[in-house]
Order: structure tokens, then sequence, then C-alpha cells
């Protein structure tokens, strides 16, 4: 039977983590994460596991690269700043097809920013954040129970594609203290793939980890492509249009407008990259969409637009300095409401 | 007799075995090689089998016998 | 057979430039590595610049790390696989510029991995610009008029840096001249030995001569570098050592 614990939402994705097998664990303090990297600083070595403060969130990431070459469930978490610090090693395993965990707990701005929660960094997260022609696997948690469950799931699915996953979490998740499921301990070994380095003998094949186009050549190119393929098929079974923190309360907005006897819906994406187009196919009937996201640019409307093949406007709402009151966002449904009756934008 | 093998095709001409040799048994010869350099040659005779060109040639030219 | 290089470095041609010192660097480790019977567990991490190309003509799992990360990458694969004994091979700009960071934490935190790092005094893959090794006065060309200490700086010396960290061995070696190269083997030999004994960092730095970059022949590089080099880079035993 699996056991309902209090915590808080950033120790629920750590100890998920280390349910999930994972036993590398490298991080950096930075507000609204630390508690992770504190959790770990003890919990890890219960497990048997590896925990390095290390020097720099750009240390860390590069620990994890190591880690992970070497076969192991490797995580590293970041905010902000020291997530930005990350992408070029987020880009070396995209390159070199490595599994890994990466997690970014959300705060405002660009620069040093604010500490509190924020979803600006949608952009950076689902449009690859490093060089190169690569995107990551975004998974949008919006509660310390998901957290976990998605936490849980993120390796398998980083090992099923041989590619890093990232975790959107937010601040407020990250700090809320609520009831969590936690899942049962499931092993991880080290040698279960092939591909992780562990010693050659002369008469074996050696493994490299590198770019994997420098052995692959031209034959890369078809590679690549059905990577991606396979990585988009996979679509996730619920989806909404707002995500994370910012879902919770546009769903208490669509009870209340409904309540009001507006015919508004909700979608709610939990997989951010690939986008679950199939859900706006399921929307036939919406006039307009109107996300909700704590960034100004309005940085998913790109993407509700590709997915509705830019059919119907796209509005924003949202604010950086606070999550949205319910009544405030209701109101802005009716005002969206009223500009679609009258002719749209 | 053979004491100091020698794969001219990994050599690449530096020159430190003709420097290091302490019986000056080696030297560069007229061949050139595929990879475009000229090579060097070992008198067999005049080799000690000390090692020292092994042990400086960058490119494993060299198996003492 | 008196001297002969194992299978694991002869299997394929070396491309490095007619007289570098990453030869006779990659040779002496797969022998250290078949002498102490570990060339099948043995894990090596490169760095992205010339001795990356180690990755092809040496016979060992490998791993590129990014660039100036070789060392906490290996220092995350040893802490993943204790078992395995992990080498990073890099060299002096990944060391002491790009990745000083992770050089000096590697040391604070004494992590057990062995740290090759091969010191040129110049950035060879790029095409011969300054490091923070470079001679005062030396060309190089981000240099043309020869480096002003004033503006950037003395020579970088690790063993200055290290002085106050309790690791288990730092040694600095060179890759010219065959008494060198055996002492230099020496020290390769005994930074496996601590680390398979998970003392702690064991950290060797080989001065290599760069005819390319240098714009020398290769014996003036080996000149260049055993009687202007040295000046800057003594060579020893600082840490572990018998000697000095």
């Amino acid at each position: 039977m699996s056991e309902r614990v209090l915590m808080k939402g950033n120790e629920a994705l750590a100890e998920a983590a280390l349910r999930a097998g994972c036993r590398f664990f490298a991080g950096y303090p930075i507000t609204p994460q630390t508690e992770i990297l504190e959790y770990l600083s003890w919990r890890m070595d219960e497990v048997g596991g590896s925990y390095t403060q290390a020097e720099s969130e750009l240390a860390a990431i590069n620990m994890v690269y190591g880690a992970a070459a070497g076969g192991a469930r490797a995580l590293t978490t970041s905010s902000g700043p020291g997530f930005s610090l990350k992408q070029e090693g987020i880009s070396y395993l995209c390159g070199s097809d490595l599994p890994a965990v990466i997690v970014n707990v959300m705060r405002v701005g660009s620069g040093l920013g604010n500490i509190f929660q924020g979803q600006g960094d949608y952009w950076q997260m689902t449009r690859g954040g490093g060089h190169g022609d690569y995107r990551t696997i975004v998974l949008a948690p919006n509660s310390a129970q998901e957290n976990a469950d998605l936490m849980y799931i993120a390796f398998d699915l980083a090992e099923k594609y041989k590619h890093p996953v990232l975790i959107a979490s937010d601040a407020a998740i990250g700090q809320s203290i609520e009831a969590v499921e936690l899942p049962e301990f499931k092993e991880h070994d080290l040698n279960r793939y092939d591909w992780a380095v562990r010693g050659a003998k002369m008469d074996e094949k050696r493994r490299m980890v590198k770019n994997v186009f420098y052995e692959m050549g031209e034959p890369y190119e078809d590679y690549l492509r059905d990577k991606y393929a396979q990585i988009e098929a996979e679509e996730p079974e619920l989806v909404l249009v707002a995500f994370g923190i910012s879902s919770r309360v546009s769903e208490e907005a669509v009870e209340g407008a409904r309540a009001k006897g507006l015919k508004v819906g909700l979608i709610r994406p939990i997989t951010l990259w690939p986008f679950p187009v199939k859900a706006f196919e399921e929307a036939k009937n919406a006039k307009a969409y109107l996300t909700n996201e704590m960034n100004l640019l309005g940085q998913t409307m790109d993407d509700i637009r590709l997915a509705t093949g830019c059919s119907v406007p796209v509005y924003h709402s949202g604010s950086i300095f606070a999550i949205t009151d319910t009544n405030d966002l209701i109101a802005r449904i009716e005002e969206v409401m009223e500009e679609v009756k009258g002719g749209g934008q | 007799m053979e004491k100091n093998k020698t794969d001219v095709t990994r050599c690449k001409g530096c020159g430190y075995c003709v420097e290091e040799c302490p019986k000056k048994a080696i030297s560069f010869g007229d061949h050139m090689n595929a990879k475009g350099y000229r090579t060097i040659v070992v008198d067999q005779e005049l080799c000690i089998q000390c090692g020292s060109c092994y042990r400086v040639c960058p490119d494993i030219v060299f198996e003492i016998l | 057979m008196k001297l002969k290089a194992p299978d694991r470095i002869t299997f394929s041609h070396f491309s490095f430039c007619p007289g570098c010192g990453h030869g006779v660097a990659g040779r002496l480790i797969a022998e250290v590595a078949e002498e102490m019977g570990v060339a099948n567990e043995l894990i090596t991490v490169v760095d992205v610049a010339c001795g990356s190309m180690h990755m092809n003509d040496w016979y060992f799992d490998t791993v590129m790390a990014a660039h100036g990360r070789t060392l906490v990458t290996a220092i995350g694969l040893k802490k993943a696989r204790q078992d395995n004994p992990v080498l990073a091979y890099y060299g002096d700009g990944a060391a002491y510029a790009i990745g000083m960071a992770e050089t000096m934490h590697a040391g604070i935190r004494n992590e057990n991995v062995i740290a090759i790092v091969v010191n040129n005094a110049i950035y060879g893959m790029t095409g011969g610009q300054m490091a923070p090794t470079t001679l005062p006065g030396q060309k190089t060309t981000s240099s043309p008029m020869g480096k002003d200490e004033v503006r950037f700086g003395m020579p970088f010396k690790i063993e200055d840096a290290f002085s106050g960290f309790d690791i288990p061995y730092l040694a600095r070696g060179a890759l010219v001249g065959a008494g060198n190269v055996t002492r230099a083997k020496k020290m390769i030999k005994k930074a496996f030995e601590k680390h398979l004994n998970n003392e702690g960092l064991c950290y060797v730095e080989l001065l290599s001569p760069c005819p390319t970059n240098w714009n020398m022949e290769p014996v003036d590089s080996k000149k260049f570098l055993l009687e202007e080099m040295t000046k800057h880079f003594p060579l020893g035993e600082f840490k572990g050592g018998d000697v000095k």
C-alpha cells in the first residue's frame, strides 16, 4: 500500500525521484527549489545513492551528464538563472542520446528576476533552450501530487527515448504543502542498457558517448527525424490550456463562469512538449482561446495557434507579480467573450 | 639481426628519435610514407635496444624486440 | 618482446601533429592501465579539443564531455560507477580557463578521480591563442606582440593554487626526452595506484610540445619546453611523491 504524506511540493519531487530509482543527484541552492537539495542531502544517503552540492549549476548538469553516461538515473534541479546555466549540458545530453531528468521550479523574470512563481520559461523549455536542433520532453505538474506522479514516470520516458525530460514546476507548487500519495520504490540497474559506459575488453565492442552523428554520419538525418517522430506520436490523455499553478486558478474560474451560465471549457496541457495538439481537435466549437499564464508575452499562444491552425483568436491573461485572482479571471473571461461576440480581435 | 622493428607508415618525421638515440643509430632516410612524411631508418648494427626511441616517439613507430 | 605498445593504443594511427605530446601521453596511459590490470574497467573522459582525438585511437569506453567540464563529468561518472577507475584527460585551457572553478572544487572536495592535464601553454585546437599558461612574451595568435603579463597575468601554476589542499597526488612531468617520459609514466602509475585505493584527487600535469602552434620544428619545440617552459612550470611531485 502506498503511503499518504503531507509534504512540500519540492520534497514530493525529491522523494518520488528516489522511489523511481534515481540514485544520483547534483544541484546548487537557488530559491525556490532549494528544499530539493536540502531534502536529498540527508535522504539520498539513506537509500545509498550519490548526492553532491556542486560548485555551480553548470558543474551539476555536467556531473549528471557523466552519471547518465554511466547508466545511472541522474537528476538535477534549479530555477531561473541557474536553469539557464544548464542549457549547454542539456544540449549535450540531447546530442549524445542520454537520458536524464532536469527540473526547473520556475520563478519570475529574466536576469535575476524574483523568487516567486512564474511561468516565463515556457519558451525556453519547449523550444530547446540551448544550441542545436533539439527539443526536450517537458512535463508540467500542477500540484505536489503531480510533482510526484510525473517525476515517477520521467526517468522511464527519458530512457525510452534516450533523451532528457524536463519538469516545469513552479514556486507556488514547490512551496505548497499538500497531501501526497507516494509511489512504491522501484529498482534500477546501472548496466540495464548496453550503451552505458562500464569498461571494455579488447574483443568487445567499446562504447563512446559523444555526439551521435560523429559515428553515424549521413544516416543520422533519418535517425533524428525518426527519434522525434516517435516522441511526438505519444500524447497525454488529459489536456488543458493553462498549465502548472495557473491551471488550478483556471479550474476554479471555469466553475465560477459556468455557474453564471457562460459556456467555458478548460484545456490543461500536462505535457508542454510535444504539445497536445489532439486535445484541440476535440474543442471544435471554440470560438476563441484564452490562456492564463504567469508571463507577459503569452508564451503558450503560438502553440495554441499552431494546434488550431490559426483558425480562431487567442487571448492572453496573467500577471507576473501574482497568481491571477479567480474573480479577476472570471471578469477577463466575460470580457473576452463579449469581444468575440462583437467581432473579435 | 632485427633488434628494433619499425612501422614507418606511422612516422611523421618529427625527429625526436634521431636526436634522442645515444648511438646515433637513427636517421632520416629517403622514403616518404603515404602520409607524406620523410621517415626514419634504424641502423640495426648500431642499435643497443635502450628503448629511448620507443619512449619518445609520439606515434609508436618502434618495437624493441 | 622487450618494448611493445599495448594493442589498446596501436590498433589505429594517431592523428596528432608531428611532435605532439598527446601521442606519448596516450601511450603511457594505455601502458599503465595494462600493467596494472585495469584496462578492461577503465573509463576515460575527454574534453573537446586536441586530446579528444584519443577517442578514436585508444580502446577504452570513453565519454566526451563539454569543454572545460571533463573533470566534473568524470566526477559524476565515478560517483555513479564506484567500481570503475575513471580518468579525465584534458588540456590546460579546459583546466585553467573555462574549467577553473571545476578544477578548484575537485581539489577542495578531494574528489576521487585521475586527472591528466596536458599543458602546452596555448590553445591548440582553435589555432594557437593565448592561454592562462602562456609564458610572458610568448607570441600567440591572440597576443601577436607577445603576452603582456601585466594585463593578462603570469602563467598559472596548479601547485600554487593547490598548495593548501590535502589531495593524495599532484605532480608535473614532461612528454619529451626519454628520461622525462619514464618519470611521467611513473607519475601516471602512482596516480592510478592512489585512485584505485580511493584516496582522492590524483592530478598529473604533463608539459607537451605544440610545434604547430608554437611555429617551431618539433626538436626546437622540445628545446623550448625543456629550457623555457620549465622555468615557469617546474617538473616534480608536489604532493604525495617520494621526491620534493
